[in-house]
């Protein structure tokens, strides 16, 4: 091709505008069927080819050459337009297959990007492409596999990985070892048996094909069994194993692959054996240790970057892959270095790179892994559709039933070993479902499609072996291991909860969180608490920036962003519309006894909208980043408990003790005693981030000034209940005498009623607000956060006492009397149907909460 | 774990401990780490504050609640065997028969009972023995995120009361909570294996 679109340009633009129309229909043509880019490519190098020919005949007296305008070099842009196209492809599949919540829980996404992949391979294939794509050796260890590599590690959670080192190397190591050998000894005897006709393979080229196929994938997995929450220990094996076997298989499949060769010209002595071992060993060990240096030198860079943090994620990416290269240039482990990089580095990295550094560094990482995957996977389906195939029906029966085989050995063999010395031993359950996870995946094929023709005269069998099992673990193992799973946990078997289990058994769950957390994790290695006390004293020091947050607390603060996250409460997660449906459903049952679809529309309120219980590492996904939910929650828990020490802090001022430890105390006591002065503080102080109040203690000198802002913002409030409401009155002295006391002993009814009645001035703030706060969006919010902000407005006088005591009157009512209990209910879920009752309730929507 | 044992002897009164909450000497010795972990300033007892400062309790929603819990009757001061029997609830329930036990002994701490009572605490603020509709809805604020308007909130409290409540005084008390959780295994969701 000698004319380019650049060239018609440089030509005259005059000359563009006429033809364009054409030019466009053309490129559409070609967005249009990508998948038939050799079709296309043939006729438009033909007709590219031929048109500008006959126009220059044609156009030959003519000054102006229009022709150049169609001149479509699409050689020139082949690659990267296929590769784009198939990414696109596999991502509008992606998206297809989130479409229906439903699928991913199903089967991995595995199973979708291998359809993708024989579509495209078919698509290939049926057209007969003149150069389809292949992968070869070093585009695949040069700029395919280190991303998923480096993506594994960094998302590796790094504490429970080190808390189950032992488990795990012994079994991601041994295990990937007794695989491989397993499976290629059993190969070998298979391969003797005259009938088959399998002779001519010999005993190395079985032993590689086992190093190769026992690389297992299990992490594409892990998403299928996400929501059956397997226990850690389990997920660490599995994630654990995945990371490290993709490394022990590419050593072992490179060693073996120098002992082929060597083998074509010499025989293998001992000699030569014990140097492979010890090879392995060096090119382990190496790798590591490469890894964990440049881990720390680009950790010790980004402690410089805070003026320009927009090189951060480039920092960590190319220390990375500088890793792996620096690595592979010894002929030592590249992938090992650059896991073992990850994993040092992040930790460090996290704490010195801006958030925005960090969300970027997250999501680029899982693209560039994907990318890979996903290139594989359609490398895979081109050479999975194709003639060049060697269906040997012995060869890969045998290969599928010895790859179950050897991994159940392994798997029960190895975890007897390791149960004896483990505190907590895993079950045989767990063991099922460790063997269940052998998937193979993107790794396996392609150690396979690079094996050297040269050595491996029978490459299309093992090819074809590989693929079989890959797509057989992929497809039937994936889409079972689920229900599996699910099987086997005994807890999911009671379907039928009532509301009372539901919300008593989540309780639990948070309480049983939060007493192990309390209990701390016990490492089982005293290794740990040395590195932990090293770290602390020296790496730390050195490798991170200064004056960082001392404590978890604030740090989480930092991470997360208190301000973006206020707003994002406050106007992002307002909508309630999802929600709508089941409380219409409610409000069409005037309801006496609530109907069993309400109770199941209640549960099931409760059921999404509880808290989930935190999780240390079960959120990973392979092939999706989503922080969502943990993170919003997070948020939200810190929001409102940012709310109550904020409260507590002011509070902390007019309460008479001075007592350092007793802050704590202070700390909690406020949110019980009513907080209907909380209101009148202003706004000002909502974003200040303070997350300790340490620093207030003891200042008891400043109490005398605090009261008087008590005081002051009393009379608002004060006179009226004392003509109006006996019972209001009492409420309120209690709660101004309460805080002299220097106890929290409160009686029930006064603290009862308290509460009730901060309730109710919460309701009262945004209905009053309403007519003037103009967006409604602002109300949904419902905490005080938005409750102090509308005060910080200053339009709080005179408006509230009065309905404020109108409200607690009727909910004393509704509250003791049975009768109105009904009714209260009633006007609770239809509360947008009442127009004629003007009160607090008409609003409740928009009901603060607290 | 030889290390460890040389440690055991500087456990305050840890026969009596262990009598009481049945540990094993080792989860003990853990557990006594794990204080003096906690304990910032070597005060030799918690605080509120030296529980605050565990990160993981702050986004748990019940964060508040489950350290109060460990703040019985309005202390401020929560020593080693006080912690260790609150945690002892949490106490896997041994495999052995339960018959073995002299009857005249309490009920061990870790036993369904007290295991259940444990959470019903972090419901009945006021300790009057019953769990009102306020306090559930208390409870239910905490649990349940923002999307959930007050007012499906109140009538899942309701709900939730009416739900549970079988003499009809609006409120459920320990008798009717136990009830309402008859068939989950209480035994198995508030045991946490570490604890041996």
């Amino acid at each position: 091709m000698t004319y380019r679109v650049g060239e018609a340009h440089s030509m005259g633009f005059q000359v563009f505008v006429p033809f364009s129309p054409w030019s466009w229909l053309l490129l559409l043509v070609a967005l249009k069927c990508p998948e038939a880019s050799s079709d296309l490519n043939e006729s438009t190098n033909s007709t590219a080819q031929r048109e500008p020919n006959v126009r220059f005949a044609a156009a030959g007296s003519e000054p102006d050459e229009k022709i150049s305008v169609f001149a479509l070099d699409y050689d020139y842009v082949q690659i990267p337009y296929e590769v784009t196209l198939w990414i696109l492809l596999a991502s509008l599949a992606k998206i297809g297959f989130h479409l229906y919540h439903r699928l991913p829980g199903l089967m991995p996404e595995s199973c979708l990007l291998i359809i993708v992949g024989a579509l495209v391979g078919a698509i290939i294939f049926g057209t007969d492409h003149k150069s389809p794509p292949v992968m070869d050796s070093s585009i695949y260890f040069l700029y395919l596999l280190p991303p998923i590599v480096l993506e594994g590690g960094y998302f590796m959670p790094t504490r429970p990985f080190f808390e189950n080192i032992g488990s795990i190397l012994w079994w991601a190591g041994l295990g990937a070892l007794i695989n491989a050998f397993g499976i290629g000894l059993s190969l070998y005897l298979i391969c003797q048996i005259k009938a088959f006709g399998l002779s001519d393979v010999n005993l190395l080229q079985n032993l590689l094909f086992g190093s190769l196929i026992s690389a297992v994938d299990p992490v594409a997995v892990l998403a299928v069994f996400e929501e059956a929450r397997v226990n850690e220990p389990l997920y660490m094996m599995i994630f654990g194993e995945a990371l490290l076997n993709d490394g022990i298989s590419v050593v072992l499949y490179n060693i073996l692959i120098a002992f082929t060769k060597m083998h074509k010209f010499e025989d293998i002595e001992p000699v030569d054996i014990l140097a492979g071992c010890a090879r392995f060993v060096i090119v382990g060990v190496g790798g590591v240790f490469f890894g964990v240096i440049f881990g720390f030198i680009s950790a010790f860079i980004t402690r410089f970057t805070q003026n320009i943090s927009a090189i951060e994620p480039l920092i960590v990416f190319m220390f990375s892959y500088l890793s792996y290269l620096a690595a592979e240039t010894l002929y030592l482990s590249g992938i090992l270095a650059i896991t073992a990089c990850a994993v040092t580095m992040k930790k460090y990295v996290e704490e010195n790179v801006s958030q925005t550094s960090y969300t970027t560094i997250k999501y680029f990482m899982k693209m560039l892994s994907s990318v890979s995957e996903t290139l594989i996977f359609i490398f895979m389906g081109v050479s999975t559709v194709g003639k060049n195939h060697e269906w040997n029906w012995a060869f890969i029966c045998f290969t599928l039933v010895f790859c179950q085989i050897w991994r159940a050995i392994s798997v029960f063999a190895l975890f007897y070993v390791s149960n004896q010395f483990r505190t907590f031993p895993f079950s045989i359950k767990d063991q099922c479902i460790i063997f269940y996870s052998g998937v193979r995946g993107a790794g396996s094929f392609s150690l396979a499609f690079l094996l050297p023709l040269s050595l491996f005269p029978r490459k299309k069998m093992f090819v074809t072996a590989t693929l079989v099992v890959i797509y057989f673990t992929v497809f039937i193992q994936g889409i079972t291991i689920g229900p599996l799973v699910r099987y086997l946990d005994v807890k999911k078997t009671n379907k039928k909860e009532s509301i009372n289990e539901e919300l008593h058994i989540r309780l639990m769950d948070h309480l049983k969180a939060g007493i192990e957390d309390v209990c701390g994790h016990w490492s089982h290695y005293q290794v740990r608490d040395k590195f932990k006390k090293f770290d602390h004293r020296y790496l730390r020091k050195i490798l991170t920036r200064k004056n960082q947050p001392k404590s978890s607390i604030v740090s989480l603060y930092k991470k997360l962003e208190m301000k973006q996250a206020i707003e994002m409460v406050e106007t992002g997660i307002l909508s309630t519309t999802a929600f709508s449906v089941p409380c219409q459903a409610q409000r069409i049952h005037r309801i006496k006894r609530l109907s069993p679809e309400d109770v199941e529309s209640m549960r099931d309120i409760l059921t999404r909208n509880m808290y989930q219980v935190r999780q240390r590492t079960l959120s990973y996904n392979k092939y999706n980043l989503k922080p969502q939910t943990s993170e919003k929650q997070a948020k939200e828990i810190l929001i409102r408990r940012q709310n109550t020490l904020r409260e507590s802090m002011r509070k902390g001022h007019s309460l008479p003790w001075g007592k350092p430890e007793d802050i704590g105390k202070k700390m909690f006591l406020p949110r019980r005693v009513g907080l209907i002065f909380r209101i009148t503080h202003c706004a000002s102080e909502l974003f200040s981030l303070r997350p300790y109040p340490t620093n207030l203690t003891g200042t008891s000198g400043r109490r005398a000034g605090t009261k008087n802002i008590r005081y002051l913002s009393f009379p608002y409030g004060h006179p009226q209940p004392a003509g109006r409401d006996t019972r209001v009155a009492e409420l309120t002295d209690n709660d101004s005498s309460d805080s002299e006391l220097p106890s929290i002993m409160f009686k029930a009814h006064s603290r009862a009623g308290i509460l009730q009645e901060r309730r109710l001035t919460q309701e009262i703030i945004p209905m009053k607000s309403l007519p003037r706060g103009g967006k409604p969006s602002h109300f949904g919010y419902q905490r005080n956060t938005s409750q102090e902000e509308h005060d910080g407005r200053g339009r709080r006088e005179a408006l509230r006492p009065k309905p404020l005591f109108h409200a607690v009157d009727e909910e004393f009512e509704s509250g003791e009397e049975s009768g109105e209990e009904t009714s209260a209910i009633r006007s609770r879920w239809s509360g947008e149907h009442r127009p004629t009752r003007q009160h607090h309730r008409s609003h409740s929507p928009l009901l603060q909460r607290k | 774990m030889g290390s460890l044992g040389s440690h055991a002897a500087r456990i305050p009164d840890a026969d009596s401990i262990r009598r009481e909450t049945g540990f094993s000497q080792a989860s003990l010795l853990r557990l006594y780490h794990r204080f003096r972990a906690l304990d910032r300033n070597k005060k030799g007892y918690l605080s509120r504050m030296d529980l605050q400062q565990i990160g993981a309790l702050a986004v748990n929603p019940l964060g508040e609640r489950i350290i109060d819990s460990f703040f019985p009757d309005g202390n401020l001061r929560l020593d080693f065997p006080g912690f260790v029997r609150v945690l002892a609830h949490f106490r896997p329930i041994d495999d052995e028969d339960p018959g073995i036990r002299d009857p005249k002994e309490p009920e061990p701490l870790n036993s369904r009972m007290n295991k259940l009572r444990f959470a019903f605490q972090l419901y009945d603020l006021d300790r009057d023995g019953k769990i009102s509709r306020h306090e559930m809805l208390q409870v239910l604020r905490l649990m349940v995120g923002v999307q959930v308007t007050e007012e499906q909130l109140e009538s899942i409290a309701d709900r939730t009361v009416q739900e549970a409540d079988e003499d009809g005084d609006g409120a459920v008390s320990f008798l009717e909570f136990t009830k309402s959780l008859e068939k989950m295994d209480i035994e198995q969701k508030m045991s946490i294996r570490i604890l041996k």
